[in-house]
């Protein structure tokens, strides 16, 4: 069974510092992936190599059986990757309702054909009821709690309707009840047949989420296999506590 | 949209036949000026206020129009010397081309400069593109100074015609044709301020990573932007040269260009194709007087002035002071 | 056919000599734009405005132009730190530098060259001193001191500015606040401060190369234009802020305008250092020695 998504010897420098080195990692369709490693250890990185944000210089990515070798982000997104950022971009002059519009006009769009003015909207506004965020659907951005943009951000991500969501750090500074509703959030997204990368620092969730779990440290893939095996594995350990 | 259009054409309209009433030639010679800044600060605006990309050579671009009618039109008058002698009763029956033709051209000519440069640079930061748009105006005025058959550095002479068929001076005719195309761009901002195609240039002005990684094409759309305001901008230089009569490269590259298509847009506010048609009227009029009663050069000071003043104080333009006061007022 | 080896020396000559000129011309767009990135176009207007003031004092009592923009220096620099405060609270607090800062230069650019306009007129100004008019001559090489002295003068600069940025405290900040503003923040050092510091170091050396530039040509309000593309052009060439790779790009383009000029007229050259801005643009935005 060929893996849903492939990434193969990944490298990326920046000047001289290397930032991604020898990096592969394969996620099966259905599946639920944790990504931890220390701060700077590479995972940002990792993930807009993934999506199309930065370039490779070495190795390769596949996608659904396709390259995405010199593919642009917005191509890939097409395709069925989708990624929340790790510090929200939100679009700061459109609604909260408009920026779930973006993705559902260029890539659900391009993928399923041109989508009734109505249809977009009810997306929308099922999308906000999700995250918790359907009062605020005529608000800007700038209205938002940190809180709320981190929901905004995901929310986003999945009006792209991928096949594949990477979720950067999406509970960083949530309390314990909302990153249970993000957890239940995500989980539910899975079971719909949406794969998940959860890239977070917030363990408890990470454990509780992850079917597989991979570590990243200082650009190099240290461990990969099941989260109980992982956490006892010395290297990790090592990583996060030191010698 | 369809009301839209109806509407702007019987303004169009309405002005127009107003301004037959006094019949003075003036009149109609500021109100051309006038009219073409609609057009020119209505397509930087598409780029620069719905796309978030700043053009600075917008002189380039009219320039180019203004000088494709001088090209076609000093061809007309040598028609005999640079054509086979077979082909040219085809050419006297199509040369002088008539004025909406060499608007077409202009805007062809434009459009394709500005996909060009666009493509070149588009790939950068905003910052690159809009210094590149700078060098792009300079490039231009230095390859037409330097070729004769525009009249180089010396400029060239364009016979208007005295008079139009059915309409009096030939200068209402021109009015007329810059009223439509004013209809014309207008139309067009609002078009897309509606459209997919807007809300696509929204996303890059407010963040082009995430635009991206939403799936919007930003180099594609970005390039749209870029071909159809030179476009425009070149459609408004087309008749210019009937205008004025004279067209020297000064004139034609003059920086009131840039400036005005630029602080036009930015003074009446860049989010609505209101902005620019605002910021025009008042800043276009207030230039008119200014010029008249003080000096041509005190009124270019006076735009850079308010120009300043505006980006630092009221960022949003006249239309977003607007705005801000509606949504104050709605809050209590 | 007797192919003319003196003028292409000469010419070469020349334009090495325009190039140190140009590299203290960019100098200062290395720093706000190469290292701050701020797009201060208006960065000509304050060169041709050191220009003129150095024209004034000058013309009425007799000092010499260098002598001015450097003794003037000081208020320049207040005036760059007043500047970026106002560049600062308007626009890069607001996130909006992109569109509405660069209106602001250009705003700024504009009203410059038009006050000046209004004060001096359209007449070309220069200045007299005792080194414009001789040359020296070496051999087929003729070395006009007027273009001499503010080569040499630009290389001094150039050279502290240098020395400022690689040995003192200050300016290893700006040059980290570029790179990394948390990373300054956790070093105790105020970014705001360090690139307000620094845009008006960039503004004072733009007047000095005022005094240097109507030494080597008179000037009227609107030759800072010209200067835009160069300036951009010698920066984004050098690899944006580096200053060994601004110094190898101003020298190449004094010396390819110098042959234009010489070879080809002069009504060219404005637009040899736009067309290499394009070109570079298109094809090699990260410069010669980019990082």
């Amino acid at each position: 069974m060929t893996a849903l998504l492939n990434v193969q010897n990944i490298g990326k420098r920046f000047g001289g510092f290397v930032a991604l080195d020898d990096i592969s990692l394969e996620v099966n369709a259905g599946e639920r992936l944790g990504l931890i490693g220390p701060n700077g250890s590479g995972k940002s990185t990792l993930v807009n190599c993934i999506c199309g944000t930065l370039q490779n210089e070495r190795g390769s990515v596949h996608f659904d059986g396709h390259a995405m070798n010199g593919l642009a982000a917005h191509e890939r997104t097409h395709r069925g990757l989708s990624r929340s950022f790790q510090l929200p971009r939100p679009f700061p002059s459109l609604t909260l309702a408009d920026n779930l519009c973006i993705p559902m006009l260029y890539t659900v769009h391009k993928r399923s054909g041109p989508l009734h003015a109505d249809d977009i909207g009810a997306r929308c506004a099922e999308l906000l009821r999700l995250v918790g965020l359907e009062n605020k659907a005529k608000h800007l951005p700038r209205d938002l709690t940190q809180v709320e943009m981190r929901k905004l951000e995901l929310a986003r991500a999945m009006a792209a309707e991928p096949k594949l969501l990477i979720a950067d750090e999406a509970m960083a500074g949530l309390s314990h009840s909302e990153i249970e509703d993000i957890l239940a959030l995500l989980v539910r997204l899975n079971e719909s047949g949406i794969t998940v990368i959860m890239i977070e620092h917030i363990m408890t969730a990470v454990m509780s989420f992850s079917q597989r779990l991979a570590v990243l440290v200082s650009g190099k893939k240290i461990a990969d296999g099941k989260p109980e095996d992982v956490v006892r594995n010395p290297d990790v350990v090592r990583a996060y506590l030191g010698e | 949209m369809p009301l839209f259009t109806g509407i702007a054409i019987v303004v169009a309209l309405a002005v127009f036949m107003l301004l037959r009433v006094p019949n003075i030639e003036y009149l109609f010679v500021a109100g051309y000026t006038i009219v073409q800044y609609i057009v020119l600060s209505t397509a930087w605006n598409i780029l620069g206020g719905y796309c978030g990309y700043v053009n600075f050579g917008s002189a380039a671009f009219f320039a180019l129009g203004a000088y494709s009618t001088v090209a076609l039109a000093t061809f007309g008058t040598q028609l005999d010397d640079l054509v086979p002698e077979s082909a040219a009763p085809f050419f006297h029956l199509i040369f002088p081309l008539p004025i909406p033709a060499l608007i077409v051209i202009g805007g062809i000519v434009s459009g394709i400069v500005g996909f060009g440069t666009g493509y070149l640079t588009l790939r950068l930061r905003g910052a690159f593109f809009a210094i590149a748009t700078l060098a792009l105006s300079v490039v231009l005025a230095t390859l037409v100074v330097n070729w004769d058959f525009v009249g180089g550095s010396g400029g060239a002479y364009v016979v208007r015609p005295g008079e139009f068929p059915g309409l009096g001076s030939y200068m209402q005719y021109l009015f007329l044709l810059m009223l439509g195309l004013a209809v014309f761009s207008v139309v067009v901002a609002r078009w897309i301020e509606r459209s997919r195609l807007g809300f696509g240039f929204a996303a890059i002005r407010d963040d082009e990573l995430a635009a991206e990684a939403s799936g919007v094409p930003t180099l594609r759309l970005k390039l749209i932007a870029t071909t159809l305001s030179g476009a425009l901008m070149g459609m408004a230089g087309a008749p210019f040269p009937y205008y004025i009569g004279y067209l020297a490269p000064a004139s034609a590259f003059g920086l009131e260009y840039a400036v005005n298509s630029i602080a036009m847009p930015l003074i009446g506010g860049t989010t609505s194709w209101i902005g620019p048609v605002i910021g025009t009227i008042l800043l276009g009029t207030l230039q008119q007087v200014t010029t008249v009663t003080i000096s041509s050069a005190v009124n270019v000071l006076l735009v850079g002035v308010l120009l300043i003043a505006f980006v630092i104080i009221a960022p949003n333009g006249i239309v977003g002071l607007v705005q801000d006061r509606l949504h104050a007022r709605r809050r209590k | 056919m007797d192919f003319p080896f003196d003028l292409l020396i000469n010419a070469i000559v020349a334009g090495l000599l325009l190039g140190g000129f140009y590299a203290a011309v960019t100098a200062g767009i290395s720093i706000s734009f190469g290292m701050l990135d701020i797009v201060n176009i208006a960065h000509p207007a304050f060169i041709i405005l050191g220009s003129y003031i150095a024209y004034f004092f000058n013309i009425n009592y007799g000092v010499d132009p260098i002598l001015t923009c450097v003794l003037l220096s000081p208020i320049f620099y207040l005036f760059g730190t007043g500047i970026y405060q106002v560049y600062y609270l308007s626009f890069e607090k607001r996130g909006q530098q992109s569109l509405r800062g660069l209106a602001f230069f250009f705003g700024v650019l504009f009203v410059t060259e038009v006050m000046l306009l209004l004060v001096f007129g359209v007449d070309y100004r220069y200045v007299e001193t005792s080194y414009i008019g001789p040359s020296i001559h070496y051999g087929i090489l003729d070395l006009p001191l007027r273009m001499l002295i503010p080569c040499a003068g630009s290389l001094l600069l150039f050279a502290g500015l240098q020395l400022f940025i690689s040995h003192t405290f200050t300016g290893r900040a700006v040059l980290a606040v570029s790179q990394d503003q948390l990373a300054l923040r956790l070093m105790a050092a105020d970014p705001i401060r360090i690139k307000r510091i620094a845009f008006g170091i960039s503004i004072a050396v733009a007047a000095i190369a005022g005094a240097f530039l109507i030494i080597i040509q008179p000037v009227e309000p609107s030759v800072g234009r010209e200067y835009i593309g160069r300036v951009f052009a010698i920066c984004v060439l050098g690899g944006m802020g580096s200053m060994p790779g601004t110094l190898i790009a101003a020298m190449l383009l004094g010396v390819v305008e110098s042959i234009t000029a010489t070879f080809y007229g002069p009504s060219w050259a404005p637009a040899v250092s736009f067309g290499f801005l394009l070109l570079t643009l298109a094809f090699r935005p990260s410069g010669l020695l980019g990082r």
